[in-house]
């Protein structure tokens, strides 16, 4: 499966439930913020570049991943350095420096569907005040699903407008793509009606409406 | 809830993670070509009205939260939000939401200077409040400072939001989703 | 069976079709028509995608308007283009989607998803995504989606339209293999040379109801 930022690996850190290990993430960003001593902030970033290691991620992989938030904080930290304080600005580096690869961590350990599935979950009990964690699922996974489909409408329509000269033109890019992205949204809700419809009908009136093409 | 209004939200999603993955394009006007991702939200909005193109923005920020490299540059993952400029991200959502709401209530006398002044609001003021002070409020980089050094993109920013506006008009004329 | 009882359908306030009167209960039927001429509402009117504005649908006694859920799972329904109808990233899944609410226990859906993808030969792709599929491919996927649900009639709008020659053929091949009863509304009048009966559509209207010779003959007149 080729989806994602996922990285395959029998890990501990790959076989813990992803719950737990968003969990983790949640606590040690809070913990990372009530911390201000620099001798803890840089322990902590040793703690998580060992799981770094444990998960067996390679170094490039992960430099990739992070390089555009890196070159930001390197900013900041140079803010700090000049106008607050060098303590403040370490405090900042070491504190995003620990938690930016950490939180790269439980991405590249987790499986996109199990993600999903965590969150279906995590919403269930929603479902009393009207919220509907299937639709929620659905809306996810059609969206990965229909990603590649847009991708390859975008191109083919770039590439038209490009062979009539209008390249530069960007309402003749997004005014066919939202058309038809729109008339897509209507068939692909009709096969899932016809599919045994997750969601209740919305009666004979929504549905004759439905058949505007 | 409706299966079609689901499935608008998902496609609309799809488009915001799409336009991350497609190189940038040039624009009119602007002489570095700009990514169009930062249109998703103002485009959801104007088009899909507050809760759908809010909840499009949602979908997509869920994405990128699971993992999907969706972002311009192909950034995803939870580290995007542990990050600095995360408020800008998660602003999408709430300026979709906002440009949505405006334009449903004006819908029947919208006109491209109103749809214009809702994507500034949603799209400008909405997304650099929220990010700015995430950012100021995260760093400790006090706020004057952060907005000096975000105010470069401003201008590429006012480009985007006449386009989208352009474009959600062209779009209502001939497919209008909002109160149907 | 179906049964269409003096069914007419507007939409907009205009006439779609008027006054159709039918039993379908041969084995492989034909829809053919003009753009426009009601046979796509036709085929949604027969699996409660539309509900009629005047008269009844009945599938297997099951009125459409009444039992709609039900209809639609004694009626599969395969649309034109397969990008709009895989609604799920990953083949296996796509093809778990409709079984979901049955609850089948992990080891019975597995055995289903295999021998769905057994069917046309992509045990392979089984956790491919699905956008890396051929046109074909991606139909026969669609079809797969359709069948595993079991379902007793299976309506087939255009399916052959977007795919090249090759893809068109084994598409046609795997219909002629299906036990169910097949309704496929098609341009691609090759298609219906055996099967047992087509209907033409004109104007909202049905204007030829017969053997395919003598149908197609006439429809081919009409649009001359």
């Amino acid at each position: 499966m080729t989806l994602g930022l996922h990285l395959p690996g029998d890990s501990v850190i790959h076989r813990l439930p992803v719950g737990w290990k968003i969990g983790c993430l949640l606590l040690a960003s809070t913990g990372l913020f009530l911390v201000s001593d620099p001798a803890w902030l840089a322990l902590a970033l040793a703690g998580v570049a060992i799981l770094v290691i444990v998960a067996r991620i390679p170094p490039s992989v992960m430099a990739r991943q992070m390089a555009p938030a890196l070159v930001i904080l390197a900013i900041l930290v140079a803010v700090q350095a000049i106008f607050a304080s060098g303590r403040e600005a370490l405090e900042l580096g070491l504190r995003f420096g620990a938690l930016l690869p950490l939180a790269c961590l439980v991405t590249f350990t987790s499986r996109v569907s199990d993600m999903i599935e965590f969150i279906e979950r995590i919403t269930a009990p929603l479902a009393r005040i009207g919220f509907d964690p299937a639709a929620v699922a659905l809306a996810l996974t059609l969206a990965i699903r229909f990603i590649p489909v847009l991708f390859q409408l975008m191109t083919e329509i770039r590439d038209a407008q490009r062979a009539r000269g209008l390249e530069r033109s960007p309402l003749a890019f997004f005014a066919p793509l939202l058309i038809r992205t729109l008339k897509m949204a209507h068939e692909v809700s009709e096969a899932i009606e016809a599919r045994g419809d997750p969601a209740p009908p919305d009666g004979p009136a929504g549905r004759s409406r439905a058949n505007r093409k | 809830m409706v299966v079609k209004h689901v499935v608008h939200i998902a496609l609309f999603a799809a488009i915001v993670a799409a336009l991350g993955l497609m190189p940038p394009i040039p624009l009119p006007v602007i002489p570095v070509p700009i990514t169009a991702q930062s249109m998703g939200a103002m485009l959801a909005g104007s088009i899909l009205g507050a809760r759908r193109g809010g909840l499009a923005l949602v979908v997509f920020i869920a994405l990128v939260m699971i993992g999907m490299p969706i972002l311009s540059g192909g950034r995803g993952g939870f580290g995007v939000f542990m990050g600095p400029t995360a408020g800008f991200i998660l602003s999408w959502a709430v300026a979709a939401f906002m440009i949505g709401h405006l334009t449903e209530r004006s819908w029947s006398r919208l006109t491209l200077a109103r749809l214009i002044a809702f994507n500034v609001l949603g799209g400008i003021v909405v997304v650099y409040g929220i990010g700015i002070a995430w950012l100021s409020l995260v760093s400790g980089v006090p706020i004057d400072k952060a907005l000096y050094g975000s105010a470069v993109f401003i201008p590429g920013d006012i480009v985007k939001c006449v386009l989208a506006s352009m474009i959600a008009m062209t779009v209502k004329r001939s497919y209008p989703v909002i109160r149907r | 069976m179906i049964e269409l009882r003096d069914v007419s359908h507007a939409f907009d306030g205009r006439m779609i079709l008027h006054d159709v009167h039918l039993r379908l209960d041969q084995r492989r039927i034909g829809v053919v028509g003009a753009n426009g001429s009601g046979k796509s509402t036709f085929a949604r009117l027969l699996n409660g995608l539309l509900v009629p504005t005047q008269g009844r649908v009945l599938v297997d006694g099951l009125d459409t308007r009444t039992d709609g859920k039900a209809v639609r799972r004694a009626v599969g329904f395969v649309f034109q283009n397969p990008d709009s109808q895989i609604v799920f990233p990953i083949v296996s899944e796509d093809l778990a989607f409709g079984l979901k609410p049955l609850r089948l226990p992990r080891a019975e859906l597995d055995a289903r998803i295999d021998a769905a993808l057994r069917r046309y030969g992509m045990e392979r792709y089984r956790d491919h995504p699905c956008h890396h599929l051929s046109g074909g491919e991606k139909q026969l996927l669609a079809l797969s989606s359709v069948l595993i649900m079991e379902p007793r009639h299976v309506i087939l709008d255009e399916p052959t339209t977007l795919l090249d020659l090759r893809n068109r053929n084994r598409v046609v091949e795997a219909l002629g293999d299906l036990p169910q009863r097949i309704i496929v509304v098609s341009h691609d009048l090759d298609l219906f040379r055996d099967f047992d009966r087509v209907i033409v559509f004109d104007g909202g209207r049905i204007v030829a109801d017969d053997d395919p010779a003598p149908a197609l003959a006439h429809y081919v007149s009409l649009m001359s």
